[in-house]
């Protein structure tokens, strides 16, 4: 008997977005010099709001703010710094609701995934780097600082730039261990998804944060490169494409700015005969279609040992079926809208080329609405280590399945990439899962499980996935001076 | 059955080896599975379709050693007709001694008797007692038969025995179909559920069923997931469709809607009938029914106004 | 009649073996004083590369091998720059006593990061108490190669910035101090006789601005320590160059080299990953 779900809204109501929305500096919402830009809806079209650019000149205006604040935010005891990130954490998780369902307008993202994945994590990560801020010196960085002072100093203004995939998860990302370690912020949101850190700038108002702390900049590259740029930022966060992460590395070349970067990715998801088969198969689900794809560490590249891969495409394909896409703000919806017409577009151009090259392409039957901005669900079978979508990072719901025969072979098709982000092993057998982790050249390594991520944990990657680490110990190390 | 499948019960060996070759489950991946799907929000239309498929799935039970025939004839008379317009119960179940008062109350009634045979909960018996319990049942004008399986017997890996008493009770039931219950909780892990499900398949189960209800954890959501790619799984080799039934603990009209949904996405739209899916309960019917009627009237329902029988 | 001295050829270190320049050319080398020492091989771009990838193929076994393993080799390097303490001490010229201290804290200072080799995981790695039934750990894995330009001072320097890149199990290229580099040949004596695989440590005689930035371009090479680039152009554009395959880089710093090192040299050249399995019946 069919079985339809009724749609499932969640309620608009929570969420008050405003006409305009000004630049978060010093405390207050301030005009921005630069031609006001719109953001929209990507499942509808639909404007939102309109946004401020900051020019360099107004960047610079954030930059002193973020100076000016440092002397005082560095000189707090650790113990009350970490109460008003204590604070933002709980006023996150009060206002839940309101961030996911904005977020989720202004990404595309199913609220799902808002609701139940980014704004928990995001509340999470304050509460973890919170407890920091006054624990640094227990932290173990070593005896010596670069200057030549023991324990764990600041290290001034940051100047953040983050993605559009997760906007306010990013942002928790940069700004809690920041904070924690007694650093002011300038972030740059992405142009497509400037609202929730507009709402989190109010946030940071009703958690009386001192005014400077987090100052938010909203714009497009050149605000970005603005804030990578201005002389006065001692340390620049990034999270986006390998291709503007070397355009920044080169910018803070022969400077003294720290530099971390988490940047593309091309990550195999490995499944052995001896696998845990329905597991694995949601597991390469939740790799490749979490978030539209819109994942740097998502799991892009299939490989199925070829004696099984027969029986998992199947069972693959049988379970895409029952992939729901739609309105993001629909409480059953599996995939929600392409962030942009721009990524769509970057998406559609891919898969041709996938097309062209040989590789079968299959989507699972999807109707798709008229208006905004969507991609089925696609598996690319046949693809070789040769083909270019097995090669470039695709950012969407897009799946390359390759074959491999034995382990070792496995390893060497993981590894024969520039990108080092993640991996993940499907086996049972416990010894081999060690063996494949020992060897996967990449930052996170998921076994038996995908695309898990948790504050306490550290993120980031090899080779051209950037350097550095967000979460956990290792997160700390970005924004001290060690 | 196909041939691929006839041969595996030829020896314990071969049993052993088919059972331990299925692929494993990892438990923390199909805990959130389910509880990913418990997240699926059913309303309006879809809310009202489920409620009533939810009320035509409902082994309505009573396995308590006060059972009477007074309780039973109240049971069956609900299951007939829950009331408020709902439409009847798929099977009223009861022990095999009571199965002829109820199969007399529900005659004609489309509602069918189902009895927990086979020196049910524990199952600590002969073969023979477990045939006879089986066949005195039947006798008494059982429809369906919910055996349990040795679990002992399964927990020392002697799979032919387990497999043998299906066998054996299953010729016992006649025309009777037969649910096989695994009792997931004593089977404790995931891994020995899919083997259990598959044993009880192959072994000529019409429905593998998780829980006696003496037992906790019951019918849990990843339990019931296994059993339906289980049976999934089990279609696709041998093109045999076997039956799912959740009992024990499923309680509320919530919990009830969580199970379709898992029907729905994982063995599909296929066992969504009572023919293939049912939901063993007491208390769940009376909470479906207030659910029911707060979608007709849009007012909140209190107790009182839903019968006890 | 005094007996006539029998020179040493100082060569390249590449591989394990001694070969001269692929271009033929050499340099001179002088002392304090400006008179002649020796000609050093002159290294091309060419013998930069072949150091790479010498140094690449040493990298799975050299990471793969146990901690314990390359703590020993490294100890086992100790040893036998204890061995030729004298002879350091002469090529380092100067002050004997002032010499003899410096080779003495060189050895010193690889016994340091020998120790480093089994200890440096527990110290940057950590078992993280993620919110959910996963185990979950995150350990420090080496870079891969890793391009070294040597400061000036030729042992203690050099030993500085060689041992906390391989004792964490990477491989490296290191381009010797341009206007001492005669320590760095007789140290590669060391290395070849002390069970250190070959293409472990590949080492350059040459001309700094030639070689750096060839290796800071190189898309094989993971990391680059410009720590003995004096020229802040030449640093800059190596950053710049370093930049195309993301290399991580350690920046030019004058360092007092008898301070205790901290660890910032051997993580700069550290990875961090993380597993993650679930915890489950």
């Amino acid at each position: 008997m069919a079985f339809e779900y009724a749609p499932a809204p969640e309620s608009r109501d929570v969420v008050d977005i405003k006409p305009s929305y000004g630049l978060f500096i010093n405390g207050e919402f301030a005009e921005g010099s630069g031609t006001p830009f719109k953001t929209i809806n990507p499942a509808s079209e639909e404007k939102l709001a309109e946004i401020a650019t900051a020019t360099s000149d107004d960047v610079d205006r954030a930059v002193q703010a973020a100076r000016k604040a440092f002397g005082v935010w560095s000189a707090l005891p650790g113990s009350e710094r970490a109460k008003y990130i204590f604070r933002i954490a709980r006023i996150i998780q009060e206002r839940a609701r309101e961030l996911a369902v904005l977020e989720s307008l202004d990404n595309g993202k199913p609220i799902r995934e808002s609701r139940d994945v980014d704004v928990p994590l995001v509340a999470a990560h304050f509460f973890y780097y919170a407890g920091w801020a006054d624990k640094l010196e227990h932290a173990g960085f070593g005896r010596r600082t670069t200057d030549g002072h023991s324990g764990a100093k600041p290290l001034g203004v940051a100047g953040q730039v983050i993605p559009w995939n997760f906007p306010l998860l990013m942002l928790a990302w940069k700004i809690a261990p920041a904070l924690a370690c007694g650093n002011t912020v300038v972030l740059k949101p992405a142009e497509t998804t400037p609202l929730t850190a507009l709402l989190f700038a109010e946030i940071c108002q009703q958690a009386d944060l001192p005014p400077g702390v987090v100052n938010i900049v909203t714009g497009a590259g050149e605000t970005g490169a603005a804030v990578v740029a201005h002389p006065d930022v001692n340390k620049v966060a990034f999270t986006g494409s390998t291709e503007v992460g070397r355009i920044i590395a080169r910018t803070v070349a022969g400077t003294d700015k720290k530099l971390t970067l988490e940047l593309g990715g091309k990550a195999a998801n490995i499944v052995f005969e001896d696998a845990a088969v329905d597991q694995a198969v949601e597991g390469i689900v939740n790799g490749i279609f979490f978030n539209q794809g819109h994942v740097c560490c998502a799991g892009s590249r299939l490989l199925v040992q070829e004696s099984v891969q027969d029986e998992l495409l199947a069972a693959l394909k049988r379970r895409l079926g029952t992939l729901r896409l739609g309105d993001p703000l629909d409480k059953n919806t599996d995939i929600g809208a392409i962030n942009s017409a721009e990524q769509l577009a970057k998406i559609r151009e891919m898969s041709e080329i996938g097309d062209s090259e040989g590789a079968e392409r299959w989507s699972p039957p999807c109707d798709l609405p008229e208006k905004g901005f969507w991609f089925p669900p696609t598996v690319f079978t046949g693809v070789a280590q040769s083909h270019r979508i097995a090669r470039e990072e695709i950012f969407g719901p897009v799946l390359s399945v390759l074959t491999f025969r034995t382990p070792a072979e496995a390893v060497e098709k993981a590894n024969n990439t520039p990108y080092g982000l993640s991996a993940g092993v499907w086996t049972e057998k416990g010894s081999r899962i060690l063996w494949m982790a020992d060897r996967l050249r990449a930052g996170v390594v998921w076994a038996n499980t995908f695309n898990k991520f948790d504050p306490t944990s550290p993120f980031g990657g090899y080779k051209e996935s950037g350097y550095g680490r967000e979460g956990g110990l290792a997160g700390l190390e970005a924004y001290l001076d060690v | 059955m196909t041939t691929s499948l006839a041969d595996v019960a030829a020896s314990a060996t071969t049993l052993r080896a088919f059972l331990h070759g299925l692929p494993g489950v990892d438990r923390v991946g199909a805990d959130q599975r389910a509880a990913m799907l418990g997240t699926r929000s059913i309303k309006t239309t879809a809310k009202a379709q489920a409620i009533d498929l939810a009320i035509s799935m409902v082994d309505l039970t009573t396995l308590e050693g006060a059972d009477t025939h007074g309780k039973v004839r109240a049971m069956c008379t609900k299951a007939m007709r829950p009331g408020g317009g709902a439409p009847r119960v798929a099977a009223v179940c009861v022990y095999p001694d009571l199965v002829a008062v109820a199969a007399e109350t529900v005659k004609g009634s489309g509602v069918k008797v189902a009895s927990v045979a086979t020196a049910f909960p524990s199952g600590r018996s002969s073969l023979e007692v477990k045939v006879s319990d089986t066949a005195l049942a039947v006798a008494a004008g059982a429809d369906e038969i919910d055996m349990v399986i040795d679990r002992g017997a399964f927990l020392e890996g002697h799979y032919l025995k387990v497999f043998e008493e299906i066998v054996a009770v299953k010729a016992a039931c006649g025309q009777a179909h037969l649910k096989v219950i695994l009792e997931t909780g004593e089977l404790a892990t995931y891994d020995n559920v899919r083997r259990a499900s598959w044993l009880a398949m192959i072994a000529g189960a019409d429905f593998i069923k998780t829980s006696t209800g003496k037992v906790a954890p019951a019918a849990t959501l990843p339990v019931t997931l296994i059993m339906l790619e289980a049976v999934r799984d089990f279609r696709d080799a041998t093109g045999r469709q076997v039956g799912v039934k959740p009992a024990g603990g499923i309680r509320t009209t919530k919990d009830a809607i969580k199970n379709l949904v898992l029907v729905n996405e994982t063995a599909g739209a296929d066992w969504l009938t009572p023919e293939w899916f049912r939901l063993g309960a007491s208390s769940l019917l009376n909470d479906l029914l207030m659910q029911r009627e707060k979608l007709a009237t849009g007012r909140y329902a209190g107790p009182d106004y839903f019968t006890l029988d | 009649m005094s007996r006539l001295s029998v020179r040493k050829t100082y060569k390249l270190f590449i591989g394990g073996a001694f070969p001269r320049s692929e271009s033929g050319r050499s340099y001179v080398v002088t002392s304090a004083k400006g008179e002649f020492v020796a000609n050093a091989a002159r290294a091309s771009r060419k013998d930069a590369r072949d150091a790479v990838v010498a140094a690449r193929k040493a990298f799975p076994g050299w990471s793969g091998a146990t901690p314990y393993n390359r703590g020993q080799i490294l100890y086992r390097v100790a040893e036998m720059l204890e061995g030729r303490r004298a002879q350091f001490a002469e090529e380092l010229g100067g002050p004997k006593k002032a010499a003899a201290e410096r080779v003495d804290a060189a050895v010193d200072r690889l016994v340091w990061y020998a120790g480093w080799s089994d200890k440096i995981a527990s110290v940057r790695g950590a078992a993280n108490p993620v919110a959910g039934p996963y185990f979950n750990l995150s350990t420090p894995e080496p870079t891969g190669v890793v391009a070294v330009v040597a400061p000036a001072d030729p042992l203690l320097g050099l030993i500085s910035v060689i041992a906390p890149v391989i004792v964490t199990g990477n491989t490296c290229v290191v381009v010797a101090s341009e206007n001492a580099p005669l320590p760095a040949i007789t140290l590669a004596e060391v290395l070849a006789t002390s069970d250190l695989p070959g293409g472990v440590v590949n080492l350059l005689t040459g001309h700094q601005s030639e070689l750096a930035p060839w290796l800071a371009a190189h898309m094989d090479v993971n990391g680059l320590d410009l720590g003995g680039v004096e020229d802040a152009d030449l640093a800059l554009k190596c950053e710049q160059e370093a930049a195309e395959n993301l290399k991580r880089v350690f920046r030019p710093a004058s360092e007092d080299w008898s301070l205790d090192p901290g660890l910032s040299r051997m993580t700069r050249f550290l990875e961090t990953k993380t597993v993650w399995h679930p915890v489950g019946i």
